[in-house]
């Protein structure tokens, strides 16, 4: 009993392996490398606040945006089977009306709320339109957000009307670096606030249950009384929302819009993690914390890289050869090689095997 | 004998058009269409011959990679490596040329591009082979894959030149000579200001993509490779059942498509004569658009390159037209070229599930009648 517990426990974990793995594999790595890379420090920023300091902390601190981009998108891969490539237009989109409101008056806390909730709503629409082309015209997500991703950014240019404003003010500041008195970097703190959201959202309803229906099964789903439509929606929706969490992290970081380069190549980076927390890319079961774990081991890499002096346009090859070697570590043909090992060495004990394909 | 053909052409003018063939009518139809209204209405440039030519001479890339991504799609795979393929390719060729690879003195200038065009290749077989074996053999999915294949071509390209690279009159004039051959069509020329009849050019590019075009959908229509594509893009496991290789098959529509970006890559490079971290950029999704306005389904087993081409077109027009029509701030380029996508995207679906099923799958309040 116990041990079919355990095993239980592994089945449903085990896709938890590849991520960290790799985000074992890459703190060895540096702790061989140069043992200094884990020192972390407080020290004191322009104001004067305590602060923390250190590669760990600029891993956590980078990969925010990732992070939660990663949690959305791991809901519409599961309950369409495909993915959204528009993620960082839509971030753009939000951070310029962001932006767009700020500058519209004085900065307040007040008006830092009225952008963050009109920024979510734009993203949300277009997220709902994403959603509708996906749900409704049965159209594939990929081409159906190929759309925004086309235009998006013209869209974030157009809307602050070809300029590159800036925002200067203490509480975007405390947005995007630190709130003073606290030395953790704020952007940690709201990667940990949505997946409190997500974790309640799946304890008190039946959304994970019903994604993941819709996503194993449309048409099931559909017999079982379950909206495969409106869930569809939904999981479009919430993406839209965390793109806009993104984008106003985005923007807050470097108190400026840019159009072209605010989470430039991110929606690559949001569909690697989810791929390397496990997830099928074709729908179905997902787990979220694999892609949570996804992005921040892609993080990892991006401030290992940097840490070994590669230049920043170079990382891109380096990351490449490591995501192969992690898919193909994780590809269905090496893991039943390895189970077949596994089994020879412990004696012969055959379990049924998957089909080829 | 006659009452045999007589029973059986009737029967055969009964029979359907495919989903595929449809697609690309309207495609080609909405080409024409556009390239008409343009010519009424703005006329200009639109109503010369060099035109054409010029669309076909900046795409003649985007046509290659395009159809490349069409066999890839065929065969319900996808490959976004393309573009970085082609930047990488004309990097290097360029590099090449310019001696700064290996010096390469005692050879003549056309031994140079010869060879410049046998690295291409090798380029794209050796992308086409890593990747083909990863999707086929390994049974990964083609998305990571490919994207990894993006992220390896974008990043080698700084780091095998940080600086861009161009080829000069000054430096390079042989090489520049043979590569930027034009053809030129008296009989379609124009006169000009002063009424001197300016030939329309043609890049040996454009013979290269229309090649391309013309043998991929002879091949896709006549060669079993090609039936094996669309029949492993519709249903895997059957294809399987039929007892057609499925790993060959897409292991084949891999390297193919590869191969096609490098050549599409030394095609850039014969127009551009430049390399640049940044070509190419997000050509990958161009032609994905482009394959998709010519009637290809991301889903896989639908699709042909003849729409491929126009879908290539119909792109390129927009964005003549768009500037041609006085919206010159540069975000109405793209803007409208999602809603044309937009566009394009509806009509296919509302097309294809009216043909299907009867009717589109509306929400309930948008139904008229309830089922």
């Amino acid at each position: 009993m116990a041990e079919q517990k355990k095993n239980l426990f592994f089945y449903r974990n085990s896709q938890l392996i590849v991520p960290l793995v790799a985000i074992g594999l890459l703190l060895v790595f540096n702790l061989i490398r140069d043992p200094s890379f884990f020192s972390v420090s407080i020290g004191t920023n322009n104001d004067g606040n305590p602060v923390l300091q250190g590669n760990l902390v600029s891993i956590l601190n980078g990969a925010s945006e990732l992070a939660i981009l990663a949690m959305g998108m791991t809901l519409v891969t599961a309950a369409s089977g495909g993915q959204d490539i528009s993620v960082g237009c839509l971030a753009a989109i939000a951070g310029s009306v962001f932006v767009k409101v700020l500058r519209a008056g004085e900065i307040t806390g007040w008006s830092v709320a009225l952008g963050i909730l009109l920024c979510c709503l734009v993203a949300m629409v277009f997220g709902c339109f994403n959603g509708t082309l996906v749900s409704v015209f049965k159209i594939q997500p990929m081409i159906a957000t190929l759309i925004l991703f086309t235009c998006g950014r013209s869209i974030a240019y157009w809307i602050n009307g070809g300029a590159t404003p800036t925002v200067s003010s203490p509480i975007i500041t405390a947005i995007g670096s630190f709130i003073p008195g606290i030395p953790v970097p704020t952007p940690i703190l709201i990667v940990i606030l949505v997946g409190i959201l997500f974790t309640v959202a799946f304890r008190l309803t039946t959304l994970r249950l019903y994604i993941q229906t819709v996503g194993i099964n449309q048409g099931a789903a559909k017999l079982n009384g379950i909206n495969p439509l409106r869930i569809k929606l939904l999981a479009f929706i919430i993406l839209g929302a965390c793109c806009s969490v993104s984008g106003v992290i985005g923007v807050s970081r470097l108190s400026l819009i840019n159009h072209e380069t605010l989470l430039l190549n991110v929606e690559m980076d949001a569909i690697l993690a989810v791929a390397i927390g496990g997830n099928n890319l074709g729908g179905g079961k997902f787990n979220m914390i694999g892609s949570i774990l996804g992005a921040y081991a892609i993080q990892a890499l991006t401030i290992t890289l940097y840490a070994m002096k590669v230049p920043s346009t170079d990382v891109k090859a380096y990351k490449a050869i490591v995501i192969i070697l992690l898919v193909v570590l994780g590809s269905p043909v090496v893991k039943d090689a390895f189970r077949r090992l596994r089994i020879r060495l412990s004696g012969g004990r055959l379990t049924a095997g998957k089909g080829a394909l | 004998m006659t009452a045999v053909s007589s029973t059986a052409a009737p029967a055969r003018r009964r029979e359907p058009i495919s989903n595929a063939n449809l697609l690309t009518c309207i495609s080609v139809g909405i080409f024409l269409l556009m390239y008409i209204t343009a010519i009424i209405t703005l006329g200009g440039g639109f109503n010369k011959p060099q035109q054409i030519f010029d669309i076909l001479n900046n795409n003649a890339h985007l046509i290659i990679i395009a159809c490349a991504l069409t066999i890839v799609m065929i065969n319900g795979s996808i490959d976004i490596s393309v573009a970085g393929v082609v930047a990488l390719v004309s990097m290097v060729t360029v590099m090449f040329l310019k001696g700064k690879l290996w010096p390469a003195e005692g050879m003549s200038d056309g031994v140079r591009v010869a060879l410049a065009a046998c690295i291409a290749l090798g380029i794209g077989l050796l992308f086409g082979l890593v990747q083909g074996a990863l999707i086929a053999y390994l049974d990964i999915q083609p998305f990571i894959v490919t994207l990894a294949g993006m992220f390896f071509a974008r990043g080698m390209i700084t780091i095998v030149s940080v600086d861009p690279l161009q080829l000069t009159v000054k430096e390079e004039p042989g090489i520049l000579e043979i590569i930027q051959k034009r053809i030129e069509m008296y009989f379609l020329g124009s006169p000009n200001k002063k009424g001197v009849i300016i030939p329309a050019r043609m890049e040996i590019g454009v013979i290269v993509a229309l090649l391309v075009v013309i043998i991929i959908a002879v091949m896709l229509r006549k060669s079993k490779l090609g039936r094996h594509f669309y029949a492993v893009g519709g249903n895997r496991q059957s294809a399987l059942m039929l007892g057609i290789n499925v790993r060959k098959t897409r292991f084949s529509a891999h390297l193919i498509s590869s191969l096609l970006a490098g050549l599409a890559g030394f095609v850039f490079m014969m127009h551009n004569v430049s390399g640049n971290a940044t070509n190419a950029t997000a050509g990958e999704m161009d032609a994905i658009a482009s394959s998709i306005i010519g009637g290809t389904l991301l889903s896989g087993g639908v699709g042909n390159v003849i729409g491929t081409f126009f879908g290539v077109m119909i792109l390129a027009t927009i964005k003549l037209i768009v500037v041609a029509s006085g919206l010159r701030e540069p975000w109405w380029q793209t803007i409208t070229t999602g809603a044309m996508l937009c566009f394009f995207i509806l009509l296919q679906s509302v097309i294809l599930s009216r043909r299907g099923k009867g009717r589109p799958a509306l929400p309930a309040w948008m139904k008229f009648r309830k089922e």
